[in-house]
């Protein structure tokens, strides 16, 4: 076992050596590469599994089994799909602007993955912690709809051109919701980071989540993420019995897959977002319990984050399972005449309970 | 400021490296026939009837219009929001006042029926 220690520390002086030699700039790059298959391969499994659960899920719910003959109880489905899905055909139709088609799921995906990059995973994990966070979240939520549009443009059917049209407009009208909820939080938080968001947060127990001063704001934005991702009760952008799948009718094989991946990716974002927003990220919810101080359980953990991402995915299927889909004047009614309402309200009651220094403003401002 | 930035940039192109590879593997790996039939657009199987590129209702174009206005003023909302606790009761007063002839505005808008979907 001498030579197999010998040759081991051995192996390690030369890495060291070499880790060593490399410029300053090249080894940045190196360790920001590992954070993001860090981040990226799990976003990946997750995408995977969660188009695994939502069949099984739903299947449970309408009474029946969904997915369970790839592997144990159907486990490997997701990646029995994938394999289809690189082995089909990636049909052009014939009077598409080809370059514009292809382009297309790139540039939806793009977004779908890049966000990632301020989104805190726990206390001192994150990619890249900047301070204008929340706008580069937003900034690039935005950018999915030139995916959708660029798709419905280029394919040259009528099927996808509608679809577009209604996701973008869809898409645009409960952006302006989700903003002003967004704007709710920032009152709150005081910070366009985050990281920083989550510590405002942080308090003697879940009472001091953003979930209780800003509940109203917690739902709007919740169902407008719904209504962002196109996800049902929203889906009129893909409505089976309408326009058959919307923008992405005339993709297939991978090129439906980039957009599928890119539609849950943005999913699980919302969900993120979601918990570090209203519900305090990474933040244990048994904080501040008698009994349980200095255990794992009221530790702070990426565990914490997950879990409510799990629950907030969770309904994501509930509601596809439960809702009947929304006619498309009845989404614009709720996002222009429901939603905008309520958040304008809700920033002016903050702005009264940080006159009167209640709640989250009960240091002064 | 750049080295905080910096992963974001690497993020972004390795999120397009991403993409690019998959295509390209799925236009790789996956091969079929290409006759005219197949590549023409769906139409549930009739023969497309015109260019697709057709005209469009206006109120799309509408909602775009009041989605600009509306989030300027949530990008001019953002700053302050953030800078809460350093301006005090007259900064609040006075987007209380900017709040109220956006109010008024969006009222406008609702009683014209630029909201109306039907």
């Amino acid at each position: 076992m001498d030579w197999l220690t010998g040759m081991l520390a051995d192996t390690e002086l030369r890495l060291t050596a070499v880790w060593a030699a490399l410029p300053e700039f090249v080894r940045f790059v190196l360790v920001d590469l590992f954070k993001i298959l860090v981040v990226v391969v799990p976003l990946f499994i997750a995408v995977a599994y969660f188009t695994y659960w939502e069949r099984r899920i739903i299947g449970w719910i309408q009474n029946r089994l969904g997915p369970n003959r790839v592997g144990w109880e159907g486990v490997l489905q997701p990646f029995a799909d994938l394999i289809k899905m690189l082995f089909k055909q990636v049909i052009v139709p014939g009077n598409a602007n080809r370059f514009l088609f292809l382009l297309a799921p790139i540039v939806a995906l793009i977004p779908a993955l890049a966000v990632w990059a301020a989104v805190p995973m726990s206390e001192s994990f994150v990619i890249a912690d900047i301070n204008a966070g929340l706008l580069y979240v937003l900034a690039l939520t935005s950018m999915g709809v030139y995916g959708v549009i660029l798709a419905g443009w280029a394919s040259n059917s009528k099927y996808a051109f509608l679809g577009a049209m209604r996701c973008a407009a869809q898409i645009v009208a409960y952006e302006i919701a989700m903003g002003f909820a967004l704007v709710g939080v920032l009152m709150a938080g005081g910070s366009l980071n985050l990281g920083d968001i989550v510590r405002a947060q942080e308090g003697t127990s879940v009472l001091s989540w953003f979930l209780w001063p800003l509940f109203p704001l917690f739902l709007v934005y919740f169902i407008s993420g719904v209504a962002e991702t196109n996800r049902s009760p929203f889906d009129v952008a893909e409505g089976e019995s309408e326009i058959v799948a919307g923008f992405h009718v005339e993709y297939g094989g991978i090129g439906f897959g980039l957009f599928f991946v890119a539609e849950y990716a943005n999913m699980i974002l919302i969900t993120a977002l979601t918990a570090t927003f209203f519900l305090g990220g990474w933040l244990s919810p048994f904080a501040g319990v008698p009994g349980l101080a200095e255990t794992w359980i009221a530790a702070p953990s990426f565990g914490w984050l997950a879990a409510k991402m799990a629950f907030f995915s969770f309904c994501f299927l509930w509601f596809r399972a439960t809702f009947p889909r929304y006619r498309y004047d009845q989404i614009m009614r709720l996002g222009w005449k429901v939603f905008i309402p309520i958040t304008i309200v809700w920033i002016a009651v903050e702005g009264v309970m940080a006159a009167f220094e209640i709640g989250p403003w009960a240091a002064g401002i | 400021m750049l080295a905080t930035y910096a992963p974001v940039l690497i993020f972004l192109l390795v999120a397009a490296g991403f993409g690019v590879v998959l295509l390209a593997l799925g236009l790789a790996l996956g091969r079929g026939s290409r006759d005219p039939q197949k590549l023409s657009p769906y139409e549930c199987g009739f023969e497309a009837f015109e260019d697709s590129r057709m005209r469009f209702d206006v109120r799309y174009y509408l909602v775009a219009i009041l989605f600009i206005i509306f989030d300027l003023e949530i990008a001019f909302l953002f700053p302050w929001a953030v800078s809460l606790d350093r301006i005090g009761l007259f900064g609040l007063v006075a987007m209380g006042i900017f709040l109220a002839v956006l109010v008024v505005g969006f009222v406008y808008e609702w009683r014209k029926g630029a909201l109306e979907w039907d």
